[in-house]
């Protein structure tokens, strides 16, 4: 069991976050008052699901080098697991939206810069099922799968300096950075991000595992 | 490289001469598509939405443009030719061609808008640089997306869904800059977006130029 110590470390940090997370003192800003505690989970989500993101990218492009099967399963994979952090993401800043600004839905950069991110993820995932040709979907999944991830990373960029944001730190809102320097918040904050993305590559390696099993399950019958 | 690339730029050119009613397809899809804007909204005041109903027809009729890309061409011919061509000399004449075609679009769409519901542009020089860049833009991305969608069962709807989500950063920025150059606001304050569509445009061409041979060799 030596190689698996990252997994409970995984779920070690995420239950610290949990936990912790509602129990620390946190500092009381206008506007967000308790609310703030949702930072460690609706946050850290959406760093999880960057990293995932990026990661997939990372496969596809190894994948368009090399040609081999698996680092395609391993862009898919990522990008499922991605994309699941990113509805989490998305269903928890709308609950911290209702209770901050009042509706579920506001017209701000950075929502629709998260709805535009998890329909282009969809459409990654529509594309991928139409095809019928393993070796056609990798290649040509892999082409949109970088193509579509560096305009987002754009957008993303960009988006945001156009108009004012309702977010913390824009648009006279509370900025984060009055208590980034709150180290009791940076405690729990660092730990969630990585014991997310853990939780995810852990995600990821049981649908590789599956995924192996399943292809080798189609060679033993063949 | 470049003799390729002229070569094929005027092969699509004479296409589309001798398909006209192709093309005159796709200007009718334009005209009627104002003409049914025009009927529901009759006059608008607000420039805004003006601005707004402009760019979604465009990018619509943008989506059907280059749809026909790679779809119209038969398997067999799309293999004959990429025996000639390398495949950068094709995307490059694709993208080239799209955006020509896209602009006379825009422009078309932009003076049937004019006449039928009233022309609110300010500075129709700005309005231009926004339907030039706007129109390169979209035929970069679309393009690429089309010689995706290609290869689908499903191809015209499958290039809307990747399609849209992609092209809404340049689609903002458009709007942006379209509603200053409605509105009469000096280059000073618009050259901002001027410059985000430039480097969209170049962040598209490149990406495209790069990932295109990958998507034909089989």
């Amino acid at each position: 069991m030596a190689k698996n110590w990252w997994k409970a470390i995984a779920v070690i940090l995420v239950l610290f976050a949990l936990i912790g997370g509602l129990l620390i003192d946190v500092p009381r800003l206008p506007i967000l008052n308790e609310t703030i505690r949702n930072l460690f989970y609706h946050v850290t989500m959406w760093f999880a699901m960057m990293i995932l993101m990026t990661a997939s990218v990372v496969y596809s492009i190894k994948y368009l080098r090399s040609g081999k099967e698996l680092d395609d399963a391993k862009a898919k994979i990522a990008a499922e697991i991605g994309l699941f952090l990113g509805v989490l993401g998305i269903v928890t800043g709308s609950i911290w939206a209702k209770f901050t600004w009042g509706a579920y839905w506001i017209n701000d950069p950075k929502l629709n810069g998260a709805a535009v991110t998890i329909l282009a993820y969809f459409a990654y995932m529509i594309l991928r099922n139409s095809f019928d040709d393993e070796e056609k979907r990798a290649k040509i999944s892999a082409v949109y799968n970088i193509f579509a991830y560096v305009l987002l990373i754009v957008f993303l960029m960009i988006l945001p300096r156009m108009t004012d944001s309702l977010h913390p730190g824009n648009g006279g809102n509370p900025a984060f950075s009055q208590y980034d320097l709150d180290n009791t918040m940076r405690i729990i904050f660092y730990p969630a991000i990585i014991g997310w993305t853990l939780i995810g590559v852990w995600l990821g390696e049981l649908k590789l595992r599956l995924h192996k099993l399943r292809i080798k399950k189609l060679e033993d019958e063949l | 490289m470049f003799n390729e690339f002229t070569a094929l730029l005027s092969k699509e050119v004479k296409l589309e001469w001798r398909n006209k009613f192709a093309l005159g397809g796709l200007l009718l899809y334009v005209v009627s598509t104002a003409f049914v804007a025009y009927l529901s909204f009759k006059k608008i005041v607000d420039i805004p939405v003006w601005n707004a109903l402009f760019w979604i027809i465009f990018l619509f009729g943008a989506t059907n443009a280059v749809a026909r890309a790679f779809v119209q061409d038969s398997k067999e011919k799309q293999l004959y030719l990429y025996t000639l061509a390398s495949p950068q000399a094709i995307i490059l004449s694709k993208m080239v061609y799209n955006g020509l075609l896209l602009f006379v679009i825009s422009v078309l769409t932009y003076i049937v808008f004019g006449v039928l519901v009233g022309n609110p542009i300010q500075n129709p020089v700005m309005y231009l640089t926004a339907l030039i860049l706007g129109s390169t833009g979209f035929s970069g991305t679309l393009s690429l997306l089309s010689a995706i969608a290609s290869q689908t069962q499903n191809n015209v709807s499958l290039l809307s869904i990747l399609g849209f989500p992609i092209l809404l950063p340049l689609l903002m920025t458009l709007l942006r800059l379209s509603k200053n150059a409605a509105d009469g606001i000096s280059w000073t304050v618009s050259l901002n977006y001027v410059w985000i569509l430039l480097a969209l445009n170049t962040i598209v061409f490149a990406l495209s130029y790069l990932l295109f041979p990958y998507l034909w060799r089989e």
